[in-house]
């Protein structure tokens, strides 16, 4: 489990991060949510040991992050970041196949997973084309199937941290997607993920953390954290929040 | 999508080519063996008693002449485009090449310092002259790189970007020191110098292959067991650090095996430009860009490539001989125009 206490983030003098106390939990997902700049993918920096915390620490397992082997860590954690660049021609199941890297699970074991990572992010399709031949919103969720390769199936133990891995995808494989994080987190994976838009947080996560200018504003779950008031404070948008007329979570409507 | 050739056809077919290319290497110059008495003298040349009319000059010529200077090409060439493999994953840009971090420049400066330098000083010893020559190259080469590396980290992190530029701006220093020099040197010091920076596989000895032959077989033994380590760099170093790869010692080993590599083969035979630029390239349009594939595929291609250039540059003019530089730069920069320009669409 990924846990931290306290973490404080400096970038020369200015606290980008402050005071975030923050455990991801086998079998749910957490959605971030906070206007830009407010520290968001600072968070998963320091989450992913990118970014080394001025205060607190990133604990996985009970173990700090940076005493894991490279190996070990990314057998049990595994980061998507916002964009990828990736300049050469690996076809599609070869991007996802890198996934496997930290494993020896043996070359059939692997080709099972790659395939069942690539419907997974709805990508099978895609199976034997060139990566730079793939639109935006194609490259984005393929690099959404290595990153679900590198911790396939999901488990009780592992955490996936993703930024925006709908940010460039049309209105169906945004669901599409998440529905697949979704499921990926009930298989026991923790799963933390950076979005922009409420109703897909408010429909997918379990819980929510609200971030504003580097301190968290709240956290807790859709119901208590979606409230007109803290959304007007910390994105300045008056809103309305409504119940989903089918499945009961709150919908936010901008007045 | 265009279909890639498989492994298993792609290295048969380069090891055909590479087989043609040393047997063509081994017959053909100012004194051409008929192809058959070529094999013949070979086998007696590893022991096979075979006897027939010329067959002992033919040996003579095979063992003392054609013999090293194929196996000098085959290194040369493997090495070159190894290490061009090894920078453009590196710098994680398919138009990279080996003399980015300075390898190139800092192995021509050391022959400089060395040739002009030793006419000097009143000529260097016959003895052990051209093994001055090529250490000072290979150091300089070493040299520069070192310092290019040292240039680009920062707080225990290697920047790519730093380094690049550092690469750039110490092949200038490296390039107008040797043009000091080259202002310096008297008209037979200019000619060995110009010479030498055009690249030859010309007076090939056992003396001189025997430590590039031995880098050569270091690197391609070493290199693609990172294979894997470096199609994760392709992704970002971020990424690959998150997969688990340990980004800045794969950094260092790639720089050490280009400045070694390529050291020792400009040390050996010359600057010879564009091989580890546009082979590496060649087999990623036919192969794609795996490394486990690209690796192995671009030793016997850089190999296969430099005995061609090789055999163009010794029948081209004969009886008298062209730099390989030359020939690898004529067919090199225009490919690599041609790489550009299909880029654009």
């Amino acid at each position: 489990m990924l846990r931290t206490e306290n973490l404080q983030i400096r970038r020369g003098q200015k606290r980008v991060l402050t005071n975030v106390t923050l455990d991801v939990r086998p079998g749910e997902v957490l959605g971030v949510l906070g206007p830009n700049g407010a520290g968001k993918s600072t968070l998963l920096a320091a989450l992913c040991g990118e970014l080394a915390a001025t205060e607190g620490q990133v604990l996985l397992d009970q173990q700090p992050l940076n005493q894991w082997k490279g190996v070990e860590r990314a057998r049990r954690l595994a980061i998507l970041p916002q964009t990828s660049t990736l300049d050469f021609a690996f076809r599609v199941e070869e991007v996802v196949g890198m996934g496997r890297l930290p494993h020896q699970t043996g070359t059939v074991r692997d080709a099972e997973i790659i395939c069942a990572a690539l419907d997974a992010a709805d990508v099978g399709h895609l199976a034997g084309r060139s990566y730079l031949a793939l639109s935006g919103g194609e490259r984005q969720r393929v690099h959404l199937a290595r990153v679900l390769a590198q911790l396939w199936p999901g488990q009780n133990g592992q955490t996936l941290l993703l930024d925006e891995p709908t940010s460039m995808l049309d209105p169906l494989h945004q669901h599409t997607t998440l529905k697949a994080i979704r499921t990926f987190a009930d298989r026991g994976a923790a799963v933390l993920i950076i979005l922009h838009d409420l109703n897909l947080a408010a429909r997918y996560c379990d819980r929510l953390l609200l971030l504003e200018e580097g301190h968290p504003r709240a956290l807790g779950s859709p119901h208590e954290v979606l409230q007109p008031v803290p959304l007007k404070a910390v994105f300045g948008l008056d809103v309305l929040v409504q119940a989903h007329p089918e499945l009961g979570h709150p919908v936010i409507i901008a007045r | 999508m265009r279909t890639l050739v498989k492994p298993r056809p792609l290295f048969i077919g380069l090891s055909a080519l590479c087989l043609l290319a040393i047997w063509l290497s081994l017959a053909l110059g100012p004194v051409s063996l008929p192809l058959f008495d070529t094999l013949r003298a070979a086998l007696r040349l590893v022991g096979v008693p075979i006897h027939g009319e010329g067959l002992e000059q033919a040996e003579l010529i095979l063992g003392q002449i054609r013999l090293p200077r194929t196996l000098l090409g085959l290194a040369v060439g493997g090495v070159l485009a190894l290490s061009g493999v090894a920078m453009q994953g590196l710098f994680r840009n398919p138009l990279a090449d080996p003399g980015l971090v300075g390898v190139s420049s800092g192995a021509s400066l050391g022959a400089a310092i060395a040739i002009v330098g030793g006419s000097a000083i009143g000529g260097l010893p016959e003895a052990f002259g051209p093994y001055l020559l090529s250490l000072c190259a290979f150091l300089g080469g070493l040299g520069v790189t070192a310092l290019v590396y040292r240039l680009g980290r920062r707080n225990g992190q290697t920047s790519v970007a730093v380094m690049l530029l550092a690469g750039i701006a110490l092949t200038a220093l490296a390039g107008s020191t040797v043009g000091l020099f080259t202002y310096l040197a008297d008209d037979a010091t200019l000619r060995t110098l110009t010479f030498w920076n055009l690249g030859s596989l010309n007076g090939a000895s056992y003396a001189r292959l025997w430590p590039l032959l031995f880098v050569t077989v270091g690197v391609a033994l070493w290199l693609p067991r990172r294979a894997s380590a470096l199609n994760a760099l392709l992704l970002g170093e971020s990424e690959a650090n998150h997969l688990g790869i340990n980004v800045e010692g794969l950094k260092r080993e790639l720089v050490f095996c280009t400045a070694l590599g390529v050291g020792a083969a400009v040390a050996a035979a010359g600057m010879i430009g564009f091989v580890g630029l546009v082979v590496p390239h060649l087999v990623r349009l036919l192969a794609g860009p795996d490394h486990r594939v690209l690796l192995p595929a671009s030793i016997l291609a850089g190999a296969t490539l430099l005995l061609f250039a090789d055999l163009i540059a010794r029948l081209a003019l004969a009886p008298a001989e062209m730099p390989i530089g030359i020939v690898t730069a004529f067919l090199g920069a225009p490919f690599f125009l041609y790489l550009l320009l299909r880029g654009r669409h």
